[in-house]
């Protein structure tokens, strides 16, 4: 599973990092990004999932590879 | 600002409403009490509603209204935030000012491409790490008053508990002395309570802020400090340094801001749980649940509404938009849309799948959304650590407050170690 955080929808909520550290970091103005390269450790598949159903910008995608 | 024309000034405003859907009023006393009836009818009746009361409004109910029409600046402008428009007089003034000055609160008050250099200024005082700096401050405030109550018996979870905290915690923030805690408390009433229907009391509380930050930065204008005053007094946005009318616009925002709203998620959280026993019960027994049950109770009570004013012509559904009226971003009723969430009428402690706005969405989200989250954890983390048994005394005699900030503002319980 990986994932993409688009910054131009994502307006700092912070709703993922805090679902998810393990997955996403944030800057200074709480803009996201996902950790290593958006690529999802197995068995946090769940926590990913979380995070894209929490966001209130719609902001976190499931990249299809 | 295009603020109301004192011809639109509506003979109705007090008078009972008999159509929502044509003459909501949301100052109405039963609304304030409970809106969700009123949002369910609109919802399937008339989806985003119509007043001319106070100086007119338009009133989404759903999630993907609310939602299209906050992330549709600057045609639907910021540079009125107010849910009830200034009374002519005021108008004036802040349109000359701001002619001069530039945005009077920025950045709520501001639109592109003013709002954005202002809000960078301020985020990094509410990121995820700098919040966790203010947790010990606001742990020994929460524990503080508690050691003074509990001993009673009783504790009003409002007036005791919940408009304690936030003032001081922002007041720590800016760099402003948290003893004089209940003076600020005063003034954001003033402003965010009293003032919205008393036009004296809006212009007396403004000229009390503006002219206490003025004396702050007076203070710190030879003597810099290492507070959010100094920062911003220090600050350049392409190139210039900030005004001292927009550094005090901003720690203006700042402690209005950061006082009415989280007091009021942190009081109806503890009277949910004081009038709720399975929910109380639930918390006590598994509080690991705690930081989604935040997130609900953020959803379910979700405190404030902003407005728009129309600058553009624009049309949402059936809804035609003209120049100079004023659009409510109506956070709370989008947060009890039955087409996003599941059983949006109960408090589902656990419900973890929760896009919730009440922060607001697009370029206007609450910058302070973290700091809130953060004092609503410690706050009701401590009180659930430290009191053992607590149930409001009579759920009859809370009182609400509404308008911008929805929220308890009297809550008596019973309480025991």
């Amino acid at each position: 599973m990986r994932i993409c955080v688009d910054a131009d929808k994502c307006e700092g909520h912070n709703r993922c990092y805090s679902l998810a550290p393990e997955l996403f970091e944030v800057d200074d103005l709480g803009i996201a990004s996902a950790l290593n390269d958006g690529h999802v450790p197995a068995g946090l598949e769940a926590k990913a999932d979380l995070a894209i159903a929490n966001c209130p910008e719609f902001a976190i995608t499931i990249v299809e590879e | 600002m295009s603020d109301r024309d004192p011809s639109d000034m509506s003979p109705r405003e007090g008078c009972p409403v008999h159509d929502w859907a044509t003459d909501f009023d949301v100052m109405d006393e039963g609304y304030i009490k409970d809106p969700a009836p009123v949002w369910e009818e609109l919802r399937d009746k008339c989806p985003i509603a119509h007043t001319t009361r106070w100086g007119g409004a338009w009133l989404p109910t759903k999630y993907d209204d609310v939602r299209e029409m906050a992330r549709a600046a600057p045609t639907l402008s910021n540079r009125s935030p107010g849910v009830i428009p200034p009374a002519p007089e005021m108008r004036e003034l802040l349109i000359a000012e701001v002619k001069e000055f530039g945005s009077e609160l920025p950045p709520i008050s501001a639109d592109p491409p003013e709002h954005k250099p202002y809000k960078q200024l301020i985020l990094p005082l509410f990121s995820p790490k700098a919040v966790e700096e203010y947790r010990a401050f606001t742990e020994n405030l929460a524990n503080e008053l508690i050691d003074k109550h509990i001993a009673s018996g009783k504790m009003d979870a409002a007036v005791d508990y919940a408009q304690q905290i936030p003032p001081r915690v922002i007041a720590y923030i800016i760099g402003i002395d948290p003893g004089r805690a209940d003076d600020f408390t005063d003034w954001t009433r003033g402003i965010i309570e009293l003032g919205q229907t008393d036009p004296e009391a809006r212009m007396k509380y403004r000229r009390l802020i503006r002219d206490f930050f003025q004396e702050m930065i007076e203070e710190r204008r030879d003597n810099p400090r290492d507070d959010a005053i100094s920062k911003l007094m220090a600050a350049e946005i392409n190139g210039e340094k900030l005004s001292d009318y927009s550094v005090i616009g901003v720690c203006f925002l700042l402690l209005v801001a950061g006082i009415d709203t989280t007091w009021s998620s942190i009081g109806s959280a503890l009277w949910h749980f004081g009038t709720h026993e399975d929910d109380r019960k639930r918390l006590y027994a598994e509080p690991e649940i705690l930081p989604t049950a935040v997130e609900e109770l953020l959803r379910y009570y979700s405190p404030v509404v902003m407005a728009r004013r129309v600058l553009d012509p624009i049309k949402f559904g059936e809804a035609d938009m003209v120049p100079g009226e004023k659009v409510i971003m109506n956070f709370p009723a989008a947060n009890r849309d039955p087409d996003v969430f599941d059983r949006p009428d109960e408090v589902v402690l656990d419900r973890e799948r929760n896009r919730h706005i009440a922060f607001g969405v697009g370029i206007h989200r609450c910058a302070g959304s973290n700091l809130a989250r953060m004092e609503m954890d410690v706050a009701l983390r401590v009180w659930f650590n430290r009191i053992g048994e607590f149930e409001v005394t009579d759920p009859d005699a809370v009182r609400w407050t509404g308008g911008q900030v929805r929220g308890v503002r009297t809550a008596p319980m019973r309480i025991k170690a």
